[in-house]
């Protein structure tokens, strides 16, 4: 039990005046597993998300990261930089005038100098294989290169795991074969929510379903 | 690398505290004249600015420059009809006299804004926006104050793309606005759609935000780099700015 990266026990969560989204739901991630979530629209993935990184207060259930567990604010801010979140839409991570601003952002607010920050984001581009788009304006980019430099901003915090919200919504196949690869070259675990089945099974090694507020294995 | 760096056109490689130290003074200063002649010279003055701060499509600078004057218009509307009557009335329009005094006061502000816009555009447009709020924030403007720009810049561009892809969608479901109910309700109903959706956008960026450890400290670039050829900028302001006092000194109005 004090090895699971994630463990959610019971959870109940949603939002006022409608029946909770998730509903003693109970989850846990091992060291080094990297699963995938689906589910249909609505049924309360991004809720399920949102309550593993604190920014969701569920009604009850316990929630613990790293074995330990996290209810407030406080006990969840030192944690969610060890956790790479990639939201949905890149353009809601991407908020710098510069693509290595935007890079140095996490680093620089876990107290890293300007200089320690830049070399960080240099690296971070140089996995991603976007060498020299530091200086590029975050509008200008395509969608994949959008959302390369989005996962770079969660890569930037060198982080546990991964949750990948969505990463292959709008990508082209070209796009999505770069993500995958940049993906399968980290070897880190975590979360993919995504409807792109064919995706899922050749990035993770189970998968669970979402439905009625519970997880099942699908 | 900042846009500075990237061109070649004399205010376009200046320091962009200068140019936001530019930018206030030269406000100021043109906003306080109190001569017709100076606010004259004040527009002359811009419009070098205007000239030396890169290529420009003089008929896109014009369109731009009467655009955010549109204003003056309401000052013409009122202004030479209402101010100091009843002054010396050079002219009678049915039961409306001209007065002197208030044209005057007119072509005075008039002037002015033009000047003042026109220099504002000379120097936004020799500059990024990041890095003139770079600069100001490095001058000491307040970090939230600078941080709130910087957003603003950053999602009027995503919330723009938003709204066009609306259009669109309305367009080719045969919308064509007319003057009636359902052109004003589909466009109160685009702008609350926009509205909604850029409120929860704004709380899925601070919900990044804090996923990457956001405290409230806002990083901004502070490697700028004073030049000796900004001193070139420097002697043509105070010039320019010793010029138009000096008008407006000697030449009561």
């Amino acid at each position: 039990m004090p090895d699971f990266l994630l463990n959610l026990t019971d959870i109940v969560a949603g939002y006022p005046g409608r029946p909770p989204v998730l509903d003693g739901l109970s989850f846990a991630l091992g060291p080094a597993e990297l699963v995938g979530l689906v589910g249909p629209n609505g049924c309360g993935k991004t809720t399920l998300l949102g309550v593993i990184m604190g920014l969701i207060k569920p009604q009850s259930g316990v929630v613990r990261i790293f074995g330990e567990v996290r209810s407030e604010e406080k006990s969840f801010r030192p944690v969610r930089p060890q956790i790479g979140f990639v939201f949905q839409d890149a353009n809601d991570q991407l908020f710098c005038p510069t693509v290595a601003d935007d890079l140095a952002f996490g680093p620089l607010n876990l107290g890293a100098s300007r200089k320690e920050a830049d070399a960080v984001a240099q690296e971070v581009l140089k996995t991603l294989g976007l060498d020299g788009f530091g200086p590029r304006i975050a509008y200008d980019l395509s969608g994949g290169e959008k959302k390369l430099v989005a996962l770079g901003t969660a890569l930037a915090l060198k982080p546990k795991l991964l949750i990948l919200d969505e990463p292959t919504n709008f990508l082209d196949v070209e796009a999505v074969a770069r993500l995958e690869a940049v993906l399968k070259k980290l070897n880190l675990p975590g979360v993919i929510v995504s409807h792109d089945l064919p995706f899922l099974d050749r990035m993770v090694t189970k998968r669970y379903r979402l439905t009625k507020g519970r997880l099942r294995p699908d | 690398m900042t846009l500075a760096e990237r061109t070649k056109e004399p205010l376009r490689r200046a320091d962009p505290r200068l140019l936001v130290l530019v930018l206030v003074l030269w406000s100021f200063l043109l906003a306080f004249l109190e001569t017709k002649d100076a606010a004259l010279a004040g527009l002359l003055g811009s419009s070098l600015l205007y000239l030396l701060s890169g290529p420009k499509n003089v008929f896109w600078g014009l369109k731009n420059l009467l655009t955010i004057n549109l204003f003056l218009v309401f000052v013409w509307l009122i202004l030479p009809f209402s101010f100091s009557y009843p002054g010396s009335i050079v002219y009678r329009l049915g039961p409306l006299a001209v007065t002197r005094e208030g044209l005057d006061l007119s072509i005075l502000l008039s002037l002015k804004a033009l000047a003042i816009t026109l220099g504002a555009m000379a120097i936004t447009g020799a500059s990024s926006v990041f890095d003139l709020l770079a600069g100001a924030r490095r001058l000491g403007a307040p970090e939230k104050l600078v941080a709130l720009l910087l957003l603003m810049t950053r999602y009027t561009q995503v919330i723009g793309e938003q709204y066009h892809r609306l259009r669109q969608a309305m367009r080719v479901r045969g919308f064509n606005p007319k003057t009636n109910f359902h052109t004003l309700r589909s466009y109160a109903n685009l702008a609350g759609l926009l509205l909604v959706r850029g409120i929860d956008r704004a709380e899925r960026v601070q919900a990044a935000m804090l996923c990457r450890g956001y405290t409230g400290r806002f990083w901004i670039r502070t490697d700028f780099k004073f030049q000796p050829r900004d001193f070139l900028i420097i002697f043509l302001v105070l010039c320019l700015s010793c010029l138009v006092t000096v008008i407006d000194a000697r030449l009561p109005s």
